[in-house]
């Protein structure tokens, strides 16, 4: 469940705001696995959601990334892949994935760290971790919703949807 | 944040109590999940206490990935239900939160009564799949995001899963004296 305040005043405010909607998505490449790759642009031509997040194993990152396990058939219905973003390293996600059973890629935002977390505009200087952070991208790599979490609070996955539903229902109306 | 996934709907969900009662109690939730089980003897007291104040209605949220048994009891209870018998299934299995294997589920079949044949072959073919899935569907919907989660009156509730917290929160929403 939700956390609880002490988990939320263990950290700072972050100094900048998420990129907004409208905005071209930062291209970046992480690692995926230890040994394997994943460049944003080469996901281009369906929506994407990227989920950032503090840190592997905390209790409400756990239960943010295994509801959105639960959802990927949800997401598929929309055409949409999930990537999950923190600066946990990549043996880190692999042991987190393992663990949660997981079935979405887990990014390392790790070397230099926290470099894409800056792109987006949602790193925590003080804290060394992301902001749990999401944003809806459009085919063409466009932010078409973003939205900052507070830490200790998990998100949910209505807003995701909602996104991704006006988006197809935008390209519905572009189409007929 | 669309009001129907958060109260009960007579029409299709399982209820005790009164559809029309001044307070609704709902409660999205996975029968292997230790934190539903704890609350269960809870919510039995709050159901005992308010009486016909209280419409409760239980809907699926079974986190499939790290509950491995908990698809299959939330549609063993669909299959009860079929046969008439939600709520002894329902109560039976988070009694029995250790113990969800499908031979689990037909001996409770069983013990209620029920076609366990019948209630096995409609598990194993997800006869009742889409029925968990919609719940767990407006569950997300509804901003649900892990387990339990319950909705006074179509508020979501983020108190305490006491029972003291629990009645003065229903009775408060409801403008009744606590």
């Amino acid at each position: 469940m939700t956390g609880d305040g002490n988990y939320k005043d263990m950290y700072s405010k972050s100094r900048r705001g998420a990129l907004p909607a409208g905005t071209k998505a930062p291209e970046f490449t992480l690692r995926s696995t230890p040994d394997q790759w994943l460049t944003l642009s080469e996901l281009q031509g369906r929506p994407l959601i990227l989920a950032f997040y503090p840190a592997d194993w905390s209790p409400v990152c756990g239960d943010q990334m295994t509801l959105y396990n639960e959802m990927l058939g949800e997401f598929q219905e929309f055409d949409a892949e999930l990537l999950g973003i923190s600066v946990d390293g990549a043996w880190c996600h692999a042991a987190f994935a393992h663990d949660r059973k997981l079935h979405f890629p887990l990014l390392a935002d790790f070397e230099p760290k926290g470099a894409v977390a800056r792109d987006y505009g949602v790193y925590r200087d003080k804290d060394g971790v992301c902001e749990r952070a999401l944003f809806d991208l459009d085919p063409e790599g466009i932010i078409r919703w973003s939205y900052v979490s507070p830490l200790g609070v998990n998100p949910g996955a209505n807003g995701i949807l909602t996104a991704l539903e006006q988006l197809k229902n935008e390209k519905a109306a572009v189409t007929t | 944040m669309t009001p129907r996934f958060t109260v009960p709907d007579s029409k299709r969900d399982h209820i005790r109590g009164p559809a029309n009662a001044p307070i609704s109690l709902l409660e999205y939730g996975d029968y292997e999940c230790p934190f539903c089980g704890q609350v269960q003897p809870v919510v039995r007291e709050i159901q005992r206490r308010l009486g016909d104040n209280l419409c409760f209605a239980f809907r699926h949220f079974p986190l499939t990935n790290v509950h491995p048994h908990s698809e299959h009891a939330a549609e063993a209870a669909e299959a009860a239900a079929a046969q008439g018998n939600f709520w002894g299934m329902h109560e039976t299995l988070f009694d029995n939160q250790d113990s969800l294997e499908d031979v689990d589920l037909a001996a409770y079949a069983a013990e209620l009564g029920l076609d366990e044949v019948r209630l096995l072959r409609e598990v194993e073919a997800h006869t009742y799949a889409g029925q968990v899935r919609e719940d767990f569907k407006g569950g997300v919907r509804a901003g649900v995001n892990g387990t339990p989660t319950f909705f006074i009156n179509g508020a979501r509730y983020d108190g305490a899963r006491g029972l003291e917290e629990m009645l003065a929160a229903l009775t408060q929403e409801a403008g009744y004296p606590s």
